[in-house]
């Protein structure tokens, strides 16, 4: 993309290789048992605020990570169906979410400033640099 | 801002390891093992005595059984003893409860190359009552949510929740990073629970446990309770613990004069003040259960489950169904270990529970049983169940739970009504 971003979020370094794509931000938490359909590629938990959205071709935005370990074994198995988001930015994340992105070789990153949940909104198109633990991004309504 | 990590330092044996010397599958694991090591700032790596993993064929399907498959065809093996959690299927029961075959194959394929790779196959979630009672302060690469918090809190080890891909590198390379948990200043309390309830059984545990973890909903949050609590036993403090991992995603609790970290409230908290205080009492427990209330009053599933029961819980399960008989409209059942069942069986339990109409499924757990598909295949949409934990988890997979207290639970198996 040409124009420059229009923010740019910086933190420490992520896992997987960089990637861009348009961004799908909540401000419930994950976990890819406790909130997904994987076989549908939708939000299945009706409490979560994404509920019934697609997360499929989108770069997940969350406050946080949520409940236990199956979300690592998770991450690479719909990988391999290509059926896993493109990435995930968390404000705080756990390690279960790492060892699962590391396994899948899925962007990942967190421990960013400004905070991406109250900065990115959906629909912004965003690359994620995880090596140069930077996050650009570009507004919807500009571009 | 977070600081940017540098390289971790690696001793002469992680070395040789990076360099192939100990095996293809070895190096693969601790390549993985050093790019989390990297994310959250490790130094270096900590041994571990034991590794607990979870590989349960619904979260793996066939890509984790070809994964697993080629990590034992390299050469993979445990270099340190190695449990491994509950599965997706009962192992002696193929279809029960109407499951597809598939979940048994997958989880034939998964215990094969688990088992291949030198694991013990008990095929617990319950392996600190079973087989591995961790000592204070030792370190540990232990899976499942409700095993971590046991073995921090209860027992003062120290392991971060390590997920099945990195249990399983753990087992390969007997360390793991030093970060999160394995570090004293992340164990030390920063909120202060004040407790006035008086839970009693598994409901109102699991209950208190999960309200506290909904309010924190942070790996790095960890909570002090203080208040009488009344010596819960064995059972409740693990339907506790894993209710409030599962709700919070928490590894660790304090509890003053129950957990070894915690002899009084300054030691719990390292001299710090609480960052946030929270109190709880006997209307916030029964609050918390009642908004787990499906829209209808007819009971689908009874499900006694999460984590596995004891045997001393399925002998109490079994005097409470003593010459009753579950309703026809209604599947109940109870899971537990490969090693429990045999023991309810020698007892004399699994028959009064058989005789009851209660299934007693044993290696697996009913959240991990692909739920979502018998919502289709049998018309499932309520769900009655003691555990927090299992009520959390299980919405996501298009049930509506009822969190009830055990009796209420034996009332709804036999009366096909939620109380």
């Amino acid at each position: 993309m040409t124009r420059p971003p229009d923010l740019e979020l910086q933190g420490r370094a992520g896992v997987g290789p960089p990637v861009a794509g348009v961004a799908l931000v909540s401000q419930s938490g994950f976990s890819a048992r406790y909130d997904l359909d994987r076989e549908a590629g939708v939000f299945s938990r009706p409490a979560h605020d994404l509920f019934g959205q697609s997360y499929l071709g989108r770069i997940l935005v969350f406050p946080t990570a949520k409940g236990g370990i199956a979300t690592s074994w998770m991450l690479a198995e719909m990988a391999s169906r290509d059926m896993a988001p493109l990435g995930l930015v968390f404000s705080s994340t756990n390690p279960v979410m790492v060892q699962g992105a590391a396994l899948a070789d899925l962007p990942l990153m967190s421990g960013l400033e400004p905070d991406p949940v109250s900065s990115i909104r959906t629909g912004d198109r965003v690359e994620l640099d995880p090596a140069a633990g930077r996050v650009r991004v570009w507004r919807a309504e500009c571009t | 801002m977070e600081r940017i990590p540098t390289a971790m330092r690696l001793n002469s044996q992680e070395k040789a390891m990076l360099a192939g010397e100990s095996g293809q599958a070895a190096r693969l694991a601790l390549q993985m093992q050093i790019k989390v090591g990297e994310f959250f700032g490790a130094e270096d790596f900590v041994p571990v005595r034991s590794a607990h993993l979870a590989a349960d064929a619904e979260s793996l399907r066939d890509f984790g059984v070809k994964y697993l498959r080629s990590i034992a065809a390299r050469d993979g093996r445990f270099k340190i003893p190695t449990t491994i959690n509950a599965g997706a299927a009962d192992p002696d029961r193929p279809g029960v409860i109407g499951q597809d075959q598939i979940w048994h194959e997958r989880t034939q394929g998964i215990n094969a190359a688990l088992e291949e790779m030198g694991a013990h196959m008990c095929l617990t979630c319950v392996n600190y009552q079973l087989l591995d009672q961790p000592h204070l302060g030792e370190h540990l690469a232990w899976g499942d949510t409700g095993t971590v918090i046991w073995a921090n809190s209860i027992c003062g080890a120290r392991s971060n929740f390590e997920a099945g891909p990195a249990a399983l590198c753990a087992g390969i390379t007997g360390r793991t990073p030093r970060y999160g948990m394995h570090l004293a200043a992340n164990r030390r309390a920063t909120v202060l629970v004040r407790v006035s309830a008086r839970p009693r059984g598994r409901g109102q545990w699991s209950a208190l446990g999960g309200l506290v973890g909904r309010e924190l909903n942070d790996y790095w949050k960890v909570p002090c309770f203080s208040g009488d609590f009344g010596s819960p036993s064995p059972d409740e403090l693990k339907f506790f613990g894993a209710a409030l991992a599962s709700f919070g995603s928490t590894p660790m609790f304090h509890w003053v004069g129950l957990t070894p970290e915690a002899p009084s409230l300054e030691a719990a908290f390292g001299g710090a003040s609480p960052q946030r205080t929270l109190d709880v009492d006997d209307a916030a427990v029964a609050g918390f259960m009642r908004e787990f209330t499906p829209d209808q009053d007819s009971a689908d599933v009874v499900a006694f489950s999460a984590p596995q029961l004891s045997p001393t819980e399925i002998g109490d399960l079994a005097g409470r169904f003593d010459g009753r008989r579950v309703s026809d409209r209604v599947l109940c059942l109870a899971t537990t270990s490969p090693m429990a069942r045999l023991e309810a069986e020698r007892l004399g339990h699994a028959a009064v529970l058989a005789g009851a109409g209660v299934e007693l499924i044993a290696g697996t757990c009913f959240y991990v049983m692909a739920p979502h598909e018998l919502v289709k295949s049998r018309g499932f949409r309520t769900i009655v169940t003691d555990s927090a934990k299992l009520a959390n988890i299980i919405s996501g997979y298009g049930y509506q739970p009822a969190l009830r207290g055990t009796s209420d639970c034996v009332d709804a198996a036999i009366t096909g009504k939620i109380p």
